[in-house]
Parts: C-alpha cells; structure tokens; sequence
C-alpha cells in the first residue's frame, strides 16, 4: 500500500515537473490579467502559498531518487523565483498605479487657496517711531515718554519761555479745562519731556523722546492738528556743541544711509543755546531742513534741578510723521489719520 | 525781511557771488527763504509813446496800437489790451528781444496785420503785479530810452530772510550789512548823514511829555520844515517797491526807507495839526477812540499805549499805527518826526489785542536800538534834501526807563568748553568785535582770562555769558566745530513696559489686526453715543467743535473708523490701537489721569473671538492667571461682556460693542470688543518663563460631561475641576457644549478633556479612577452641577 502510495507520488511528482512550463504560461498570464493589489494578493497566494502547484511539487520531491530531486528541485526553484518575480513586478506596477489615482484623487487647486491669511499692519507712524527707537538705542539711548496734557510749566516755563514771551506764539496752543484756566494746556512739543526726564532722574541722560503733540493748526496736506516728534536730550559733563554735531550726523548715516550727510545753520529757541536748525544733505545734494537743536539753554538745566555749571548737554527734535511720508512717499499728512485700512495696509 | 545786495553794498564791501552770499547768510541764521535777480531782463525794452489808437480790421479782441520807438516814424504794434490813451507812454519789447519767459520777439501777422514789437504788461517785465494791461510809465522820458535806464533800475539781488525773533537787529539792511561783513572779515560802516540844520529851534515848537515811563523808554521828536510833498526819487522808489513797500510820497517813503534800513520804525505828524503843540505819552483810557491812517474807528483799552496832543487828544496808538488827524497831506510844510523805544511786551500785546499788526509793531515788540534815533533822524532828513526838506536844530530826548544793560563776563575757558573749540581769547573777541561786542580784559593780562563784553544796545537779545557764547559759534561758523560723538557709558535700550508693548502689538499684528490711529479729538456727543459718559475733559479754546472734547476711551474714535471704512465698503475689519486715553481725576491733582490703553474692534464678530484676542494677548505677555467676570459696563453688550480680572486687579473687559452703540454710529456688524489698561495690566507681575521639567512618562485621558445651570459659567467649572485634579492635571480642555433634550430646559451640558500625568511614573487605572472620582464630586459637591451618564 504504502509502495503503491510512494509509486503513485512519484508519478504524480514527474507530471507536476513536466507541466511546470505550461504552469508558468498560465500564471503569467493570470498575473498579467490582475488588476488591483487586492486580487493579485490572492493570486499570490494561489501561485505560491501553501497549497500552490509549486509548494506542492516541492513537498513531494523527497519521493524522488537524489538524481531526480536533484534536478527537479533545481527545476522547481527556477520556476518558484520566475513566479515570485512575476508576482512582484506586478505589485510594484500596481501600487504605482495606485497611488497615483490616490494623488489624482486628493489634487488641490492652490490658486484657489491663496490669500485667506494675512497679516496685520503696524500703523505706517508706529514703523517710523519704532525705527527711530531701534537706531537711537543702538546709539547708546533710553527712550523717555510723558504726559500729552502737560502743564504750562513743563510746556513753557521750565523751557525759558516766560509768561507773554514773543516766542510761546510760535506755537498755537490749545488749552483745557483742568486746574486753572491757562494752567494746562495739549502739549505743543515733545520737549516738557526733557524737564521731566530731568526732574525724575539722575544724570547723565542719553535719551529720546517721541510723541502725540498739539496745535491749533486747520487739517492740510501738511499740518494736522495732532502730530509726532521725536526729542533727544543728552546731559553730561563735558558735553559740547562738537558731541551735538556728531551726534547728529552719526543719526542721519544711521538712519537715512552712508550717502547722507548733515549740517547745522545757526537759529533761535528759547530752550536751546547756541541753537540750531539740522539739515540733512541728501544723495542728490539737495537739502531737506529736519529739525531744530542746540546746547541745552542754562536757565532749562536750572529748571531741571541741574548745576549748568556742572553739567552740559544738548537737544534735538524734530517731527516723526515727515519721515514716514518720505520714507514711503506719501504726499498728504492726513492721510496718516485718516485710517482708511486701504492705506494702512500698504505698509 | 527782504534786502537787495546793492543795499547791503552801500555798508560794506562784500564780495562773492550771490549764491555764495546767500549761503553765507544761512550760515550766520538768517535763512534765505528766497533769492531773486531784479531788474533785469530788460534789454531791448524801450520806452515807447503811443501816438495812435486803431481797431483792428478783422478781430475784436486785439487793436493797432501806433507808437513812437524814438525813430520818429510810427510803428504798428497788435496789442490786446485797452487800457492806454494817445500819449501814453508805454514799454516796447523791441523786435529780437528775448522775455524773461524765454519767447522771442520776432515780427509777425496777427489776423493779416503786422505786428512789429510787443507792448509789455508789468509782470512780463519783472517789474510787479499787472494792475489793468500794459504798464503805463510815469514821469517824463524820451521814447527810444532803454527801459532800465529811464527807471533806473540796475540788475540787483533781492533775498528774503526768515529772521528769528531773537534778531531784531536783523529787521534792518544795516543788520544783515554788518553780519555779513564780520564774516567776510571786512570792514562795516553806519551811514552817516550830512546835511546843516536851520531855522527855529523843536523846543520852541513842539513840548513832549511821557508819562508812562515803563511804556516808553525813549522819545525822540525833530522837527523838518520845507517839506514838499511829491513823489520820491525813482531809485528810491524802486528800492521799496523791490522790498515789498508801496511807494506813496516822498514823506512817507523816506520814513519807510529809514524803518528798512536802520530798523528804527518812526512817524512824522503834520505839526501844524497837532493841537497845542504838544504830546503826551501815556496809557490809553478805556474806551477812548482814535481814527487810524487807515480810516479804522479804534476803541482803545488802558492796554494800549497812545500818543495825545496838546488836547490830551490821542493822535496815535503807541509804536502800531498813527492818527489820521495829524497825517501828512499835500499842504503840509513842516512835519514833527517820532522816534521812540516802546516796551516790546507792550506793544505785542497792544497789537494782539488789536489784531493790528503793522512793520512799526513787528519791529518794536522784538525789541529796538534805543540808541539810533539821532541817526536815523538825520538820515531821514538827508533823504528829503533833494526836495527842499530841511532839519530844524534842537532834539527832543525824553528818557523812560530803558533795559539795564550791564556788561557780560565771558570765560574763555567757558566757551571752549561749551563749544569744543580752542579758541583764544584774542580770537574771541576778534570774533565779537565786528558785530559790535566790544570786549575789555575783565582781570589780568593771562591769555586765559575772562573777558568783560559789552553788548550792542541793537542786540537786546543778548544778556547773558550763553548769549554771547551763541554769537561766537555763530561768527565762527558752525561748521567749523569739528563733529565728535559723546563718550557715554549709558546702556541704549527700551524699558521693560515699552518692550511689552512691542511685545503685545506684535501679537495683535500676528493675529491679524490692523493698527489704527485716530485723533484723540472726539466731538460733542461722540462718548454718548459709544453710551459711555460724557465727562471728557474739554479744549477751550477748539479750532472747530468737532474737535472739542478729549477721548476718555478709545471707543469712540474706533468705532468712527468702522464707520468711516464702512463707507467704502470695508467691513469685516479687525483693527487694534494702543493710545492715551484722559480722564478728570477723581481727587485733584496736578494733571488729568491719562492713561496708555489697547483697545480691539473685531468688525463682524463675537465675543467669542474678542476672548480668543485676549487670550493670544494673555499668552504672548505670559499672563497665566485671570479671570473673566460677567459684567455690563456702559456701552458694551449687557449679556456677552466679562470684565478681566488679572492677579485680582480689573484691567479692562472683553466682549462685544452694544448694539445701541453701534447703530448710534452707523455700524451694521456685530462687534467684537477688548479693552485694556495697558499701564495696569503691564504693571501686574507677568512674564515669568521658569522652566518644567517635561514628563517622559504616558499620559491618560478622560472626559467628563457636566450638567449645569445657565448661569454656572464654564470658566468655574474648570476652575473647580483644575483645583480638584491638582498636580496630576496636565491639560483640561472644554471640548463641548450641548443645549437641548434630554438636558432639562435652562441648563447646559459642558464636556471636558482631563489629560492626566504623573512626572515620575505611568498612572495606574487605578490612580487615574481615584482623581476622576475627586474630580467628580468637587464639582458636584461644589456647584449647582449633576455628571452625565
């Protein structure tokens, strides 16, 4: 019986290597006709898994005489490969198919997507003010800050402007309704700041002083009756008008570039002496007047608690909201306030 | 102040070009504002007489003018202008003669007529203001003379000067002379009048009394007789005309000449029509009135000074204006001339109060040479000679009480020191020397010693050691003090309150705000409207209403600019300002509160997304602890605002704008709102970064939904269950919120996400069941609050 078996098999084994050509025709063109991953998994599994043709012959070679194994089972794991490469191309094949209708499926217009986020915008005035700072600090500087509404002292008396002096009408001052009439006013310049840096601090002073200043002035395209400066107090020993000259062309190479230079013409404020008006050179060689500075006037150290013959210094202001109009060649004040958001975002 | 180089010459021997002058002149202060060539351009103009007038056969607007070019034979000219006669004497832009504009003359046909020449409108010529066509000339001239040569007029320079108002001194040619010169380094010269006087003493003829000595600090009176009252000499008038002055009479013009050149403004009377033959100087009595030169009825307060006659009638408002009673007229012989010092402060506020402000009171109210009278006197008589005019002998000099002018110590050192220079102390006062500071050794002979100066009495600006110190930079050059930089041992940076409020506008930026800047003026009602109350603080003195009223809140001024973009069809607008705000305190104290606030406006949202803004502000500060509190403010939604609480302290609320607001601005968005006390929220501790050690161990997550009462806010909920998780609660999370069946009417479900972790171990189930179980009934125990199933 088991002879018979064994004859049986032995039989079975040599059809089975006799067919394999034939068996590799079919799968290939089996494998060749599948389609998706899914029944190419199958297909593998009929081709090569546990009861394949080629895993059957496999488990019957051991019937054979060694001669015969040896070639059969040579045989065998030609075709075994022949089929597993087969089985592979086409999965490669079909995955490459795959994830490209995967892509296809999840393709996005980006033109479509474009443009819903956005950033806000710094007010144009803020950019300038905070350049200014940024140039200032790294030139050695704090940066000061005071009250808007200011008293007639800071505004005008501690700066060397007496009552009914010519000068305070330089400048059209809007009052308000605080304390005694006349006592408190909008403040017409940054430059109260200076006293109060001053009175609340220990020199020596290295500071700026930007600001919201007033005047009486109707709305143009360059006057607003609301608008900024910047101030700049030094107060050391030693500090003379020289320091005031440098110190101001070292600003203009800083902040308005290496081909920009700067002078100062002889002027007159009451806070300042020797006073001064600063222009700037630009590269084309035409001069822009910029602002007003000088040797910080005696009576105003005094006024500021300091001995003028212990302590020199020099100040410096000029307007903030210009330099944004040029920077970016604005050519109307108001428009800086008008906040039309198709302006502010421009910048 | 304008002035002609030609002017400036006849003081000093300037040299240079005109441009290099005028940059001079900027470098001593005195700015030159413009610089004009006058009187040229002229060549081929002659003067032409016109000997015949002809309409124009084939045109209306255009006539045949005849005029005799001196050749004595007539020459056709078309002209479009109507204003001249036969006998006219006219301008003749001669044929090949090039404009000012650059067009040529040439001869050509107008509507089938020659034109040989043109006649020139006064503007064509440089020579003024058209007044009706074709400038018609004066005075006798030969036809055929060169235009320039028949009125005198030389190619000249005319710059005008913006002058400080510590220059008084340079409100005069003489003035601007003498700065120049001292920086050319050459030689300045006064004018010096001559003329011999006669014919009966002033004293006899004129009494002058001041009674108000601190009015008037000087009055010098001369009489000059013979005078003829006629036009002034051609180069006389040119020189006003070029200065911006009318000439009117040779009186007038020789007084207005005097004013401009030696900065001494002055007035004569007609001293037959002063009555009594005297003047009183004194304060003006309230209410009295005085007809001005030019027609005014004035009624006048004790603030004003006046000049009254022998009457005691005023005659003339004090250094402003003189009378129309005692004017100069045709008929007039003699004249009385008036020079005096008045007290600036005086006169600026005379002339304010009168809202008359003449050249006479620019120039007294920034202060006068008390000294130049005498000069000027004679000047203006020099001037007259040519018509008959003659100064009678005797001066009246009535002193008041003029400034004290001591001398100034000036330390050489001092000035070295202030300046950077190295000058010495000859070099100093060779600096000074030739604007009239004369300077004495004030101690010893060491070239270091100080100097005493003497100041100039037409420099009333200059008192002190600084003054002088200024005029030595200034006579120096500015820019030859070498530019050097301080040597500072001062750190640059911002303070820690200016950092954070960088800090929070780039958090608004990044969240997509836009910044905003309105005026801080708001209009009558604008806080009312916004609902909020209306005690702003008030300008007094408003160039319009609409700009009256000082902002209390940042509310107002937003809102308009919601509108404003509205208008243009912006909406859906998130914009943010970081501005003061003003408030009346509520104890007295020196100033108004003013305070630095944020303020948010999310157009077209909620309140929700208001309270996302505040927490991206909380995060980017490092606030950690705060508190939203339902509150109803004024002006803000009644039931979708909380006030914030941080470390205890309001700091400002969150929500939405009240939709009374809102219409009351015109706005048909929802609006989104925060506002926040910059100054107090920054001032609250915050910022703290220390760092935690991050757990390497597995996190457990659970969820618990709650029911609630509506008015349970989920905010206590959380607070509850945080306190109750304790360290364990790494992150909680409101994940929903359900409203409806089978949750009872009035009541709310929330749910929440507990992340559970421990820094040392993996939780057991067992840990995890325990702190959900204490989680539970904290908020059970504690709050109006049942667990769902």
């Amino acid at each position: 019986m088991r002879l018979w078996r064994n004859s049986q098999k032995v039989l079975k084994v040599s059809l089975m290597i006799s067919n394999l050509d034939q068996h590799l025709d079919e799968a290939a063109r089996a494998v060749g006709s599948v389609h998706d991953l899914d029944a190419l998994r199958v297909l593998d599994g009929e081709l090569l898994g546990k009861t394949s043709v080629v895993t059957e012959a496999r488990r019957a070679l051991g019937s054979l005489d060694p001669d015969q194994r040896r070639d059969a089972g040579r045989r065998l794991n030609e075709v075994r490969n022949e089929l597993e490469r087969l089985v592979s191309e086409r999965r490669t094949a079909l995955e490459v198919v795959a994830r490209s209708a995967t892509l296809e499926a999840e393709r996005l217009d980006l033109t479509e997507l474009d443009g819903n986020k956005r950033l806000g915008h710094r007010h144009v005035v803020t950019q300038t003010w905070e350049r200014l700072e940024d140039v200032f600090v790294g030139m050695g500087y704090t940066v000061a800050e005071g009250p808007e509404i200011e008293d007639e002292w800071h505004n005008f008396g501690a700066l060397n402007f007496p009552p009914g002096h010519p000068a305070r009408d330089m400048y059209d001052t809007l009052y308000v309704d605080h304390g005694a009439p006349g006592s408190t006013l909008l403040r017409t310049h940054t430059s109260p700041v200076q006293i109060r840096v001053m009175e609340e601090g220990e020199p020596p002073f290295y500071s700026i002083m930007p600001g919201r200043v007033f005047r009486s002035d109707t709305a143009d395209a360059t006057h607003m009756p609301v608008f900024h400066q910047i101030e700049g107090l030094v107060v050391d020993q030693g500090i003379t008008f020289g320091d005031l000259a440098g110190t101001l062309e070292a600003f203009t190479r800083a902040y308005f570039g290496h081909d920009f230079t700067s002078r100062l013409r002889p002027s007159y404020f009451p806070f300042t002496e020797p006073s001064a008006e600063f222009d700037i050179q630009r590269p084309d060689g035409t001069w822009l007047e910029l602002g007003g500075c000088g040797m910080v006037h005696p009576s105003v150290l005094a006024a500021g608690g300091l001995d003028p013959e212990e302590w020199s210094g020099f100040a410096f202001g000029f307007g903030l909201d210009r330099l944004a109009l040029m920077r970016h060649g604005i050519d109307d004040l108001r428009e800086l306030f008008r906040n039309d958001l198709r302006f502010l975002g421009q910048f | 102040m304008k002035v002609l180089l030609s002017w400036l010459q006849e003081f000093a021997p300037l040299c240079g070009d005109p441009v290099e002058i005028g940059d001079q002149l900027s470098g001593l202060g005195l700015a030159v504002e413009e610089m004009t060539v006058v009187g040229g351009g002229l060549d081929g103009v002659v003067v032409a007489r016109v000997v015949n007038l002809r309409p124009h056969p084939d045109a209306d607007r255009i006539q045949l003018v005849d005029v005799d070019d001196g050749s004595g034979s007539a020459l056709q000219i078309c002209c479009g202008a109507f204003n001249m006669s036969v006998g006219d004497l006219v301008p003749l832009a001669t044929l090949g003669t090039t404009m000012v504009n650059g067009m040529e003359i040439a001869r050509r046909k107008m509507r089938g007529e020659w034109s040989n020449g043109m006649l020139c409108a006064a503007s064509e010529i440089g020579l003024g203001e058209d007044e009706d066509g074709i400038m018609l000339l004066e005075g006798s001239m030969e036809p055929g003379t060169s235009l320039a040569e028949a009125l005198e007029l030389h190619p000249d320079v005319l710059y005008d000067l913006e002058v400080n108002p510590n220059r008084p001194d340079a409100m005069s040619v003489v003035g601007v002379a003498r700065d120049l010169a001292a920086r050319q380094g050459v030689k300045f010269t006064m004018p010096e009048p001559s003329g011999a006087d006669m014919g009966d003493d002033v004293v006899s003829r004129m009494a002058v009394e001041v009674l108000d000595i601190d009015l008037c600090g000087r009055f010098v009176g001369r009489v000059v007789d013979g005078i003829q009252v006629g036009p002034s000499p051609r180069w006389l008038a040119n020189r006003l005309t070029a200065l911006g002055m009318r000439p009117i009479n040779n009186v007038v013009d020789a007084s207005n000449y005097v004013m401009l050149e030696l900065g001494q403004p002055n007035h004569t009377y007609d001293l037959a029509a002063v009555e009594g033959a005297a003047l009183r100087v004194r304060r003006a009595l309230e209410g009295e009135t005085i007809k001005t030169l030019d027609g005014v009825v004035r009624t006048l307060t004790t603030a004003d000074g006046v000049i009254a006659d022998g009457a005691d009638t005023v005659i003339g408002i004090a250094g402003i204006m003189g009378g129309a009673s005692t004017e100069v007229s045709d008929g007039t012989t003699s004249i009385l001339l008036e020079m005096a010092w008045w007290d600036p402060m005086a006169i600026a506020t005379s002339s304010r109060r009168l809202g008359l402000r003449s050249e006479a009171s620019a120039r007294f109210e920034r202060g006068t040479d008390p000294e130049v009278a005498e000069l000027a006197m004679r000047r203006f008589a020099e001037l007259l000679v040519d018509s008959g005019a003659t100064l009678a002998p005797g001066i009246i000099d009535v002193r008041g009480n003029l400034p004290d002018r001591p001398p100034v110590r000036v330390r050489i050192e001092r000035v070295n020191a202030l300046l950077g220079t190295r000058l010495t102390r000859d070099e100093v006062s060779g600096l000074l020397g030739p604007i009239g500071f004369v300077s004495q050794l004030a101690f010893d002979d060491s070239p270091s010693s100080d100097l005493e100066v003497t100041v100039p009495s037409f420099r009333p600006d200059s008192a002190t050691e600084i003054d002088v110190v200024e005029e030595i930079a200034r006579i120096h050059g500015y820019d030859r003090i070498i530019p050097t930089l301080p040597s500072s041992t001062i750190t640059g940076a911002l303070t820690p309150y200016q950092q954070d409020r960088r800090r929070v506008r780039d958090a608004m930026v990044g969240i997509g705000l836009d910044e905003v800047m309105p005026v801080p003026f708001l209009a009558p009602g604008d806080l009312e409207s916004a609902g909020l109350p209306a005690d702003g603080i008030t300008v007094t003195n408003p160039l319009v209403a609409e700009e009256s009223v000082m902002r209390a809140s940042l509310r107002p001024g937003i809102l308009k600019t919601l509108a404003y973009n509205a208008s243009h069809r912006l909406q859906g607008l998130g914009l943010f300002e970081i501005g003061h705000v003003y408030r009346r305190p509520d104890v007295e104290q020196p100033l108004p509160d003013e305070r630095e606030h944020l303020a948010v406006a999310l157009g077209g949202r909620d309140a929700g997304e208001a309270v996302a803004v505040w927490s991206a502000l909380a995060d980017a500060l490092d606030t950690r602890r705060y508190n939203l509190v339902a509150d109803e403010p004024p002006g803000l939604h009644a039931t979708r605002t909380a006030r914030i609480e941080v470390a205890d302290s309001p700091v400002g609320h969150v929500g939405e704008i009240d939709p009374s607001a809102l219409a009351a601005y015109g706005i048909t968005e929802r609006v989104g709102w925060l506002e926040v006390d910059l100054e107090t929220l920054l001032a609250i501790p915050h910022g703290e970064r220390s760092y935690k050690r991050v757990s390497r161990y597995p996190s457990s997550d659970i969820d618990l939904a709650f029911e609630v009462e509506e008015g349970t806010p989920a905010g206590v909920v959380g607070t509850c269950l945080r306190e109750a998780a304790g360290d364990l609660l790494a992150d909680l999370s409101l994940f929903d919120v359900f409203r409806g069946p089978p949750v009872s009417e009035g009541r709310r479900s929330l749910a929440f996400t507990l992340r559970f972790q421990a820094d040392d171990r993996t939780l057991t189930d067992a840990e995890v069941a325990e702190v959900r179980k204490i989680c539970i009934d904290a908020v059970q125990s504690m709050l109006p609050a049942t667990l769902r199933g």
